[in-house]
């Protein structure tokens, strides 16, 4: 991976392992604790379809270098959207200037970080030609207008990316990665007298686009999107109060993104300002709650051969057994803490400061039969799908908003309900967890994270849960 | 860390103080990017091309957090051959990039299929002249005053309340940003401007636990922030006011939107009657133009020419002269936001709204923010909302909140951990009062709002 990197990152700019020193020592001239740089070139192409025709269609490529200088907890931070020897020197110096003057500090040898790839390298842009990807949209177009008459607009989108990362780094980190990353979306309108509704469908992750032309890859997520517009046609408003929610598996992994995932970022905790700040080693969930952060999983949107500080991704355990167990890092927070880094570093592009955020996400599954879990509630809701959702980490409150959702009475499924927000306490909704489902699911692949205005990919999952008390934003 | 810290020399200058040069960098790669889709086979082609370079500082406790000096460049192009139409964009004005950008629109377009609809702005329509909005006022301003300002926004914070003994930062920052776009119907356009904004977020803490909020300016002159003492006392008594946060009693109250969110609000309005929206028929507004869909009280105006605002300009995203026009009149919607493109897919006329409204504005009304808390007598204020719960589709409105709880029309207490809910068009339609407050620092500017009636749902019965 670091000689693909190398060769698509250093060689058009004729620069080499001998530049890439000279840079850091010009960066860690003077009192600079770690100093790097992140060189990334991207590609991303992107076809849509609506009204029947493959209408738009773009293409982008993104390069440049990031440099920054780390001095105790603070950060100087410049980059150039060239990569060339001048603009990299220009902004070594502009992001050293966070260090004082002082002793010139000496580079370790480089240390070539190497890792298992936990993805291919292919470049989903190059690997199937145009007329494919357009072919494939028009026929995923007419197989989801054919599942109901009551389906007037159906939208498909393909993006592919394909990214190189060279990092480079003052402790001696030398590391590359080639990521590639598509997805597909569908997303549909269903008419049915003077109701309208929409559902939407998709998925993707870090593997060749061959996975997603499948028939049974995509009708997968045609099929979903019509099922889902179609019951929300039928839907009734949602209840409004404080009741039992039972949650299903996958993609409701939302609700451990952000009750849970957030407030174990490592920035927070260095800071003060996490709801779950002290707590280590504390019990904050029932013990059937074990919580990963996996960012090994194969060919997973949020996966990671190595994060963009160049430690290895890994599989951290954040809960066992209802205990708080491990928080995410990057480099600068976990010097700072006075602990590893746990691979988790991760910046949206060279423009941006790397930050400590999540992988993949998800809770083991415990022992139930999902249908046990719902047969055991009298008065609740039943929550199956999710539109993502949102967490302010010092006061612990979230939300997530339910897009498919049921009324549970006397442990059976009544109407399916309109979507409805779920507010609750992140430090105390997993203390509320009363019964876990043996049927773990990863989402599909289409989350995104934003943090400080950054956007990555992520993935959620879980088994279907039993929760004894969230608050539920319905109109009743 | 109260020394100076050593910045090299072009860290002190003006933001793009070559800005007369760059302008010109950036026309003449305008230039290139069409010469070379014509050439290519296009049958017409649009670029937009941009430079912005901006300085941020970042100060959490006193000492740096971030000091960040950056420069960014981007060019697109969009090539119609035909009626087919292809995209491409890079961050470098580089020939080769460019030539390179081109290429891939025009390779896109052999691959997509003929769009009725497509092709640029009419040509009639194209603005004919630029004029000058009051938008650029560049000083000389280096990283230690802006280093200085952020450490006396926070410790203002930090030294109003005992109870606000913790900090995610103060930052300040100065942008300053170039954009031309043109295209082959031969309209060249372009405009520059200088942001400044400054923020900062602090954390209180009693024995009730822990709170954050935040307080922020944003100005086109530096002269004209607000005093940094100002920022970080309102950060500190908006994080303070929010201790002993409970939660409130479910049922249907009547609920006031503070300005800072009733934005929101107006956003949806404007989500819902663009032209995008519209034709994929994704809109609980589908043919509400001509109709009324708030009371009679309420206007709302569009205007693109305000002077020292940052989105005003004399033409749109795709050169179309704007003009000031009202969207909402005596409650009724006088038209949709149409760029030309949804214009012609609905069979109507571009309303220069290609990259969204500028500067629309709610009249506001005469009663302050406490008076309006008198008229609603017992209620929820709302500061914050929280996450996507929005459907455009259907209209259905249902977010996580905190704000306050009103009793005898003065506010009793914090609340946190609740929903509201209710659908836009009954909201839009029960509105009851706008505030005088209006929040002009912003696009869509808004008074606090009052709704008659919406679901409050906490843990309380």
């Amino acid at each position: 991976m670091l000689e693909l990197a190398t060769r698509t990152l250093l060689d058009p700019a004729g620069m080499n392992s001998a530049d890439l020193e000279r840079a850091l020592g010009r960066l860690v001239e003077g009192r600079v604790d770690l100093g790097d740089l992140y060189f990334q070139h991207r590609q991303n192409e992107g076809w849509s379809l609506e009204d029947g025709i493959v209408k738009s269609g773009s293409f982008a490529i993104d390069q440049g270098v990031g440099v920054r200088a780390i001095s105790g907890t603070g950060t100087g931070f410049a980059y150039a959207d060239a990569i060339n020897m001048p603009a990299l020197m220009q902004a070594a110096g502009n992001a050293r200037a966070i260090a004082r003057a002082g002793q010139s500090g000496t580079l370790p040898v480089a240390r070539r970080v190497e890792t298992p790839a936990l993805y291919a390298s292919d470049n989903p842009v190059d690997a199937v030609d145009s007329a494919s990807k357009v072919d494939l949209l028009r026929t995923i177009d007419s197989y989801t207008r054919s599942l109901d008459p009551r389906i007037t607009q159906v939208n498909v989108s393909l993006s592919c990316q394909h990214e190189s990362i060279l990092v480079a780094a003052s402790d001696g980190t030398l590391a590359g990665d080639v990521r590639p990353l598509i997805r597909l979306d569908v997303r549909v309108i269903a008419e049915q007298g003077d109701r309208r509704e929409s559902g939407n469908a998709g998925g993707g992750g870090r593997y060749a686009l061959a996975g997603l032309m499948r028939p049974e890859a995509w009708q997968k997520f045609a099929d979903e999107a019509v099922r889902q517009a179609l019951v929300n046609l039928e839907a009734v408003d949602a209840p409004a109060g404080f009741m039992k929610v039972v949650l299903g598996p996958g993609w409701p992994g939302v609700l451990l993104h952000e009750a849970i995932g957030h407030g174990l970022e490592g920035d927070f905790h260095r800071k003060g300002i996490s709801a779950f700040g002290g707590r280590m080693g504390e019990r904050i969930a029932t013990e059937h709650c074990t919580v990963v952060d996996d960012g090994t999983l194969a060919d997973r949107r949020g996966s990671l051969s190595i994060d963009d500080e160049g430690t290895p991704g890994a599989r951290n355990v954040l809960i066992e057994n209802g205990r708080l167990t491990g928080l995410m890092q990057d480099k600068l927070n976990a010097r700072a803490m006075g602990v590893a880094p746990t691979g988790n570093g991760r910046r949206e592009s060279f423009a941006h400061l790397p930050l400590p955020r999540m992988t993949n996400t998800y809770m083991l599954p415990g022992e139930h039969a999902p249908e046990d879990i719902i047969a055991s509630v009298d008065d609740g809701v039943y929550a199956v799908n999710f539109n993502g959702g949102q967490v302010d980490i010092t006061s612990g409150k979230f939300v997530f908003v339910a897009s498919e959702a049921y009324r549970i009475r006397n442990g059976k499924l009544g109407p399916a309900l309109k979507g409805a927000t779920l507010i609750g306490n992140g430090p105390d909704v997993l203390t509320r967890v009363a019964m876990v489902g043996n049927d773990l699911a990863l989402d599909s692949g289409v989350g995104v994270c934003g943090k400080e205005g950054q956007g990555v990919p992520v993935g959620v999952g879980q088994p279907t849960l039993r929760i004894d008390g969230l608050t539920v934003g319905g109109t009743q | 860390m109260s020394e100076a810290l050593d910045f090299p020399a072009e860290t002190r200058a003006p933001l793009l103080h070559d800005h007369e040069r760059e302008r010109a960098k950036l026309e003449d790669a305008a230039g290139q990017v069409l010469a070379r889709a014509r050439a290519g086979g296009a049958d017409a082609a649009e670029v937009s091309v941009s430079s912005g370079h901006g300085r941020d500082v970042t100060v959490r406790l006193g000492e740096i957090d971030v000091l960040e000096d950056a420069r960014d460049r981007g060019v697109s192009v969009t090539v119609y051959i035909g009626r087919a139409s292809g995209s491409a964009s890079t961050g470098d004005l580089g020939e080769e990039s460019l030539r390179r950008a081109v290429d891939q629109a025009l390779a896109i377009a052999s691959h997509t299929q003929p769009d009725p609809a497509g092709g640029l702005a009419p040509a009639e329509l194209m603005a004919d002249r630029v004029e000058d909005f009051d938008q650029w006022h560049p000083l000389e301003l280096d990283m230690n005053t802006l280093i200085d300002r952020a450490r006396a926004i926070e410790q203002a914070g930090l030294d109003a309340d005992a109870r606000v003994d913790n900090s995610e930062g103060a930052s300040v920052s100065a942008h300053a940003a170039i954009g031309v776009y043109a295209n082959s119907h031969g309209f060249v356009g372009s405009g520059k401007s200088t942001r400044f904004d400054q923020s900062c977020v602090l954390v209180a803490h009693d024995d009730s636990g822990m709170q954050r909020d935040w307080d922020w300016d944003d100005q086109g002159r530096y002269d004209r922030l607000a005093n940094p003492e100002v920022t970080g006392s309102k950060a500190a008594e908006r994080a303070i006011r929010r201790l002993g946060a409970r939660t409130a009693p479910s049922g249907r109250v009547p609920v006031l939107f503070a300005n800072e969110v009733a934005l929101g609000l107006i956003r949806h309005l404007v989500g819902a009657v663009s032209g995008g929206n519209l034709y994929r028929r994704s809109s609980f507004l589908l043919e509400a133009r001509g109709k009324k869909i708030f009371p009679d009280w309420v206007d709302i105006v569009e205007n693109p020419h305000l002077p020292g605002a940052p989105r005003s300009s004399s033409f749109d995203a795709e050169g179309v002269a704007t003009r000031k026009a009202p969207l909402i009149e005596r409650g009724v919607l006088q038209r949709y936001v149409l760029g030309s493109y949804s214009a012609r897919k609905l069979g109507l006329q571009t309303t220069a709204n290609a990259g969204g409204v500028r500067n629309l504005i709610f009249s506001p009304g005469q009663r302050n923010f406490e008076q309006l808390l008198g008229e609603m007598d017992r209620g929820l204020v709302v500061t914050e909302v929280m996450g996507q719960g929005v459907n455009l589709v259907t209209g259905d409105y249902s977010r996580g909140a905190s704000g306050f709880w009103v009793e005898n029309g003065s506010i009793a207490y914090p609340v946190e951990e609740i929903t509201i809910a209710g659908n836009l068009r009954d909201m839009f339609a029960g509105l009851a009062a706008a505030g005088s407050d209006l929040e002009t620092r912003r696009n869509i500017q808004v008074p606090s709002l009052l709704l008659e009636a919406m679901t409050v749902a906490g843990q309380e019965e």
